[in-house]
Formats: structure tokens, C-alpha cells, sequence
């Protein structure tokens, strides 16, 4: 008995496991009903598998991927910048600055991002010049609004300003998470508001701020596809669905615009995941690694989360 | 007469009905250990905390080092309330240590001792570490500078808090109840070391339940309950011989 010599647990208990029968019920019916999806996909001929193979690799249909990836990660530049401006004047003494954030969120939150991008696309109708100048006085530029808000420019302003209203929120929900006594000991040290919230408060609640974030960016991949409504035709839903009504076979082009969607959506997941371990949320970093417990790597993150003074909050998962 | 370091006049705070501080005049000379005893809601932290603006008195004036806390007043006698800029630059002279420590969570002991020497009196990185690692040093953590606060004993934060407010090089040190969320066996090493800056002749006002330690170190001792200065003097007198039934009442309490 050479395992018990080693065991610190001179009486370690052998049982065995309540039987589970469930599971393996669960199990075959679900090998079951794969079997007959997967039976059901590759024989009926409908699916045209030649073509989702064919158009999966097709010149627009990449380009596509491009344009919607643009899309994705510039309206979320626009819309976290304008987020972080829009809680902080939110938090602000000053009313005006707190009723304009106010009115901004309620407007761009209350009404279908579909409606706000027809809009963004009529612009150039409602507005055909834009100047700069005095209201109801002399103008000292002056641009033709559809130079300047291209199809592109619409879209991209339509779903970042859109995106901006939502993230506001995650934002101030993040700054309103950091426990009050770090800006009270910041303002007793003769810290200033800007630096209190710059140095002290951002860096903890990016721990509440950063993984609902990375949400909406998984989000704002398949929300790109209402583009058509300013209409911006390049997109990977568009260009699929055209190529689908060219040549009367919407449904293959369909299968070839989920895939992309589906495959960009794992990858943002993996980081996503990577992100969520690193502001130390979710399951991965409590659970003990295998093999014996894992020296813990103390870092910034880690400390802010073990104090406490950045509170999780549950009901911050905010998608449009 | 030397100008008091500390000089409170008629102070009066409100929050919404509640009327917390009734009239309170409180002198604290230089150098002086001042030590604030009284049960809970008799205003002893409302007072503190008043005396660095964290809390705007309703009415009656603070002075530290005879310049008025918050505002500027005129020759006809008006007060102007002061920009947040310049009551941010009269708390940087003034200390404070809290109750819950509130160490920044996100830096480590050495940088938040830095952060606002470097932020608020613009010291260069250099003078910054080299002062923060003198403080550290001198209340005992020299071997803990990279810890972050989550990795310290309450004991060990609290007196990096002490090394944060001291780094400011403040005129006078405030300390809000700073052994009441310690582990008994803690304690001692937090008041050693304010014992430690008393002797160095640091002016400080300490809000406290600890009755042996105003004993030993307190040059001034005042009794207050239900927003009112009950009694105050030496050590010898309001502890050990209190005049009014209301300190005699508290301190069978605590002793």
C-alpha cells in the first residue's frame, strides 16, 4: 500500500457515485436528434452545399466580412468614446451637462436603431448643405452633405451613436459600482475631481466595465446587419442576400452569411473569455487548476477584486 | 499668543432635519494631541470630517492655521464660497486617516503612498518613491512596499494610510475611529505608530474609543454627546475625574 503512505488522509473515503441514469437518457437522445439534424442537412438537396462552398470563399463575400468588421470595432470606437463622455457628464454638479446626457440616452435608447439608421441615411434630404456659423447668422463653411456622410459614414454614425447610449449606461453603472470611501480618501489627499476620477475611480471600475463591453461588441457583429436601411450595400448580410436573389438561391447564401457570422462570433468569444479572466469575473480564475493549486499570480486586477471596492453588478448585461 | 492650529467656531451641521452639530468651539494649539471621546451620533466624526470640508458646515467656521476653511471673505464681511481647485489645495495640507482604511486597491503600498505626492504637489517620480519609502520605512513596512493593499492585514493598510496622508507633509493629521475595524491583536501596532508622530510634535485630532491611548498621549481630551462639547481638558481631569454625569455615564461604559 504505497498510495496510502503518501495520502494525508489516513481514513480517505471510497464510495461509490449515485447512479445517474438521466444522463445517459439524455445522452442517446441526444445523439439521436444530431443524427437526424445532421442527416437532415447533408442529404436534403435544397441546401446546395456546392454553392455555400463555392460563395464561402467568393471575392464580395470576404469583402463583406471586411466591411462589417469595420463597421463593428468603428462604431464601437465611436460609441465607447462618446460613453465615457456621456457618463461622466452624467455624474456632473452641473445640470445642464446631466439633462443633456439624460435626453441623449432616453432619445437614442428609445427609438429602434433601424428608424435612427433610415434617418442617418435621409440626411443628406433633410440637410442638403452643412455649414458651420452663427444660427440665424453668417456661415463660414459649408459642405454638401452627401460628400461628407457618405452611405458608409451614415451607417457608422447611425450604430455608433446608437451603441453610445447603451454603453453610457454600462459605464456609469461601472463608475457608480466604486465604493465612495476611494474618492473620499482621493479628496482628502487634495486630489482634484478629474484626477480622482482619471487615477482612482476608472481604473476600478474597468473590472465592472471592460466584460459587458466586450458583450456588445459580439452584439454590434450582427447588428451591422440592419445597415441595409440607410441602405450601405456592402455589408456581409447584403452581399450575401444579393448574390442569394442573382441567383434564386437565398438559402445556401444565408448558410455562407451565418458561417461568417458564427465563426468572427467564437473568436471575439475566446477573447471575450480572455478578458473576463483577466478582470478576474466568471469561473475561470476561482477554480482550482489541476494538478495541485497553481501559485497565485497576485496582480492588479486580482487586488482590486480582492478588496472589494468595484461591486459586480448583476443586472449590467445590457443589450440592445 | 501663537495663531491655534485648529480653531472651530459655533459649528453647526444639519443633514435634511437632522441636526448633528449644535454649536461647537474646538481650539487645538500646535503640536497638540487632541482626542475626541463620545458615544455614537454625538457628531465626534461629523466634526472631523468637517475639518477638511469632506462635510460642509451648516453654519460657524473652521479656521486651520488661522486661514478660513472653504472661503474667502471680503472687507465687508461676505463669504465667497472657494472654487473646488482651491478647497482641494487646503485638504492637501491636511491629513486623514479613516476608519476603513481606503487604501487604493489598484496600486501597491509604495504607489499609494507616490500617487499623491506625484498628482496633487507635482514631485517628480524620483522624490516621490524616495519620500514614500522613508514613510514606509518609518512605520514599519519597508517590507511590503509591492503588496497591494488586499495582501496586508488591516493593521499593515492602516498604516499605510498613516504613510499616505504623512507623505503630503500635512500641517495637521486627522484620524477618524482608526482602530475600531481592526482585529484586537492590531491595534497596538496602528497606535504605536501614532504614538510615534505625536512625540515627533505632529498636530493631531483623534477621534477614538481607545481610552488608554488618550490617557498616555492626548494633551487635550473633549467629551461630546448629542452634538455639543460636554467637557474637555486635560486627560487628568475628563478621564479620570470627569465633572459631568454624562462623561462619568459614558466612560463606566467603555473603561
Amino acid at each position: 500500500m504505497s498510495d496510502t503512505a503518501h495520502d494525508p488522509v489516513p481514513n480517505r473515503i471510497h464510495a461509490r457515485p449515485v447512479p445517474r441514469p438521466g444522463r445517459w437518457i439524455a445522452a442517446a437522445i441526444v445523439v439521436v436528434l444530431a443524427a437526424m439534424a445532421v442527416h437532415g442537412l447533408v442529404t436534403n438537396p435544397k441546401f446546395r452545399w456546392d454553392i455555400v462552398w463555392a460563395y464561402l470563399r467568393d471575392v464580395t463575400v470576404i469583402r463583406g466580412v471586411g466591411w462589417t468588421l469595420l463597421l463593428t470595432f468603428g462604431s464601437m470606437v465611436i460609441g465607447v468614446v462618446l460613453a465615457v463622455i456621456l457618463a461622466i457628464m452624467r455624474r456632473s454638479d452641473n445640470p445642464v451637462l446631466r439633462s443633456v446626457s439624460w435626453f441623449y440616452i432616453w432619445f437614442f435608447r428609445g427609438t429602434p436603431i433601424y428608424t435612427q439608421l433610415v434617418f442617418w441615411g435621409l440626411i443628406s434630404v433633410l440637410y442638403p448643405t452643412l455649414s458651420l456659423g452663427i444660427p440665424f447668422g453668417p456661415e463660414f463653411v459649408t459642405f454638401q452633405t452627401d460628400v461628407v456622410i457618405t452611405a458608409f459614414w451614415a451607417a457608422l454614425l447611425g450604430l455608433g451613436l446608437n451603441e453610445a447610449a447603451y454603453l453610457a449606461e454600462i459605464v456609469r453603472a461601472g463608475l457608480g459600482s466604486v465604493d465612495k470611501g476611494q474618492e473620499e480618501a482621493a479628496r482628502a489627499l487634495g486630489m482634484k475631481e478629474r484626477t480622482i476620477l482619471r487615477r482612482i475611480v476608472i481604473p476600478q471600475a474597468m473590472r465592472v466595465i471592460v466584460p459587458p463591453t466586450g458583450n456588445e461588441t459580439i452584439s454590434m457583429l450582427k447588428t451591422t446587419s440592419l445597415v441595409l436601411a440607410v441602405p450601405f450595400t456592402l455589408d456581409l448580410t447584403y452581399a450575401t442576400n444579393a448574390i442569394g436573389n442573382r441567383l434564386f438561391e437565398p438559402i445556401p447564401l444565408l448558410i455562407v452569411s451565418a458561417f461568417w457570422y458564427l465563426l468572427i462570433t467564437s473568436v471575439l468569444m475566446v477573447g471575450q473569455s480572455y478578458l473576463e479572466r483577466y478582470y478576474g469575473r466568471g469561473t475561470g480564475s476561482e477554480r482550482p487548476r489541476r494538478g495541485g493549486p497553481r501559485r497565485p499570480r497576485f496582480g492588479r486586477q486580482a487586488a482590486i477584486k480582492a478588496s472589494g471596492t468595484a461591486k459586480d453588478d448583476p443586472f449590467l448585461e445590457v443589450t440592445p | 499668543m501663537t495663531t491655534p492650529m485648529v480653531e472651530v467656531r459655533g459649528a453647526h451641521k444639519m443633514f435634511g432635519d437632522l441636526h448633528v452639530l449644535r454649536g461647537v468651539d474646538l481650539t487645538v494649539a500646535p503640536g497638540e494631541v487632541c482626542v475626541v471621546l463620545g458615544p455614537s451620533g454625538s457628531g465626534k466624526s461629523t466634526l472631523l470630517r468637517c475639518l477638511n470640508e469632506l462635510e460642509v458646515l451648516t453654519g460657524g467656521s473652521v479656521r486651520i492655521d488661522g486661514e478660513l476653511l472653504g472661503y474667502r471673505e471680503d472687507a465687508h464681511g461676505t463669504l465667497h464660497r472657494l472654487h473646488p481647485t482651491a478647497i482641494a489645495q487646503q485638504r492637501s495640507r491636511i491629513g486623514m486617516v479613516f476608519q476603513r482604511f481606503h487604501l487604493f486597491p489598484h496600486m501597491t503600498a509604495l504607489e499609494n503612498v507616490m500617487e499623491a505626492q506625484v498628482q496633487v504637489l507635482k514631485r517628480s517620480k524620483a522624490a516621490a518613491r524616495a519620500k514614500a519609502v522613508e514613510l514606509l520605512d518609518r512605520v514599519g513596512l519597508s517590507d511590503r512596499m509591492h503588496h497591494y493593499p488586499a495582501q496586508l492585514s488591516g493593521g499593515q493598510q492602516q498604516r499605510v494610510a498613516i504613510a499616505r496622508a504623512l507623505a503630503m507633509d500635512p500641517e495637521i493629521m486627522l484620524f477618524d475611529e482608526p482602530t475600531s475595524a481592526l482585529d484586537p491583536e492590531l491595534v497596538g501596532e496602528v497606535l504605536a505608530v501614532m504614538k510615534d508622530l505625536a512625540a515627533g510634535g505632529m498636530t493631531m485630532v483623534v477621534v477614538t474609543h481607545e481610552i488608554g491611548f488618550a490617557r498616555e498621549v492626548a494633551d487635550h481630551v473633549v467629551f461630546m454627546d448629542e452634538g455639543v462639547v460636554v467637557e474637555e481638558g486635560a486627560p487628568s481631569a475628563v478621564i479620570d475625574a470627569p465633572a459631568e454625569e454624562r462623561t462619568r455615564d459614558f466612560l463606566s461604559h467603555v473603561l
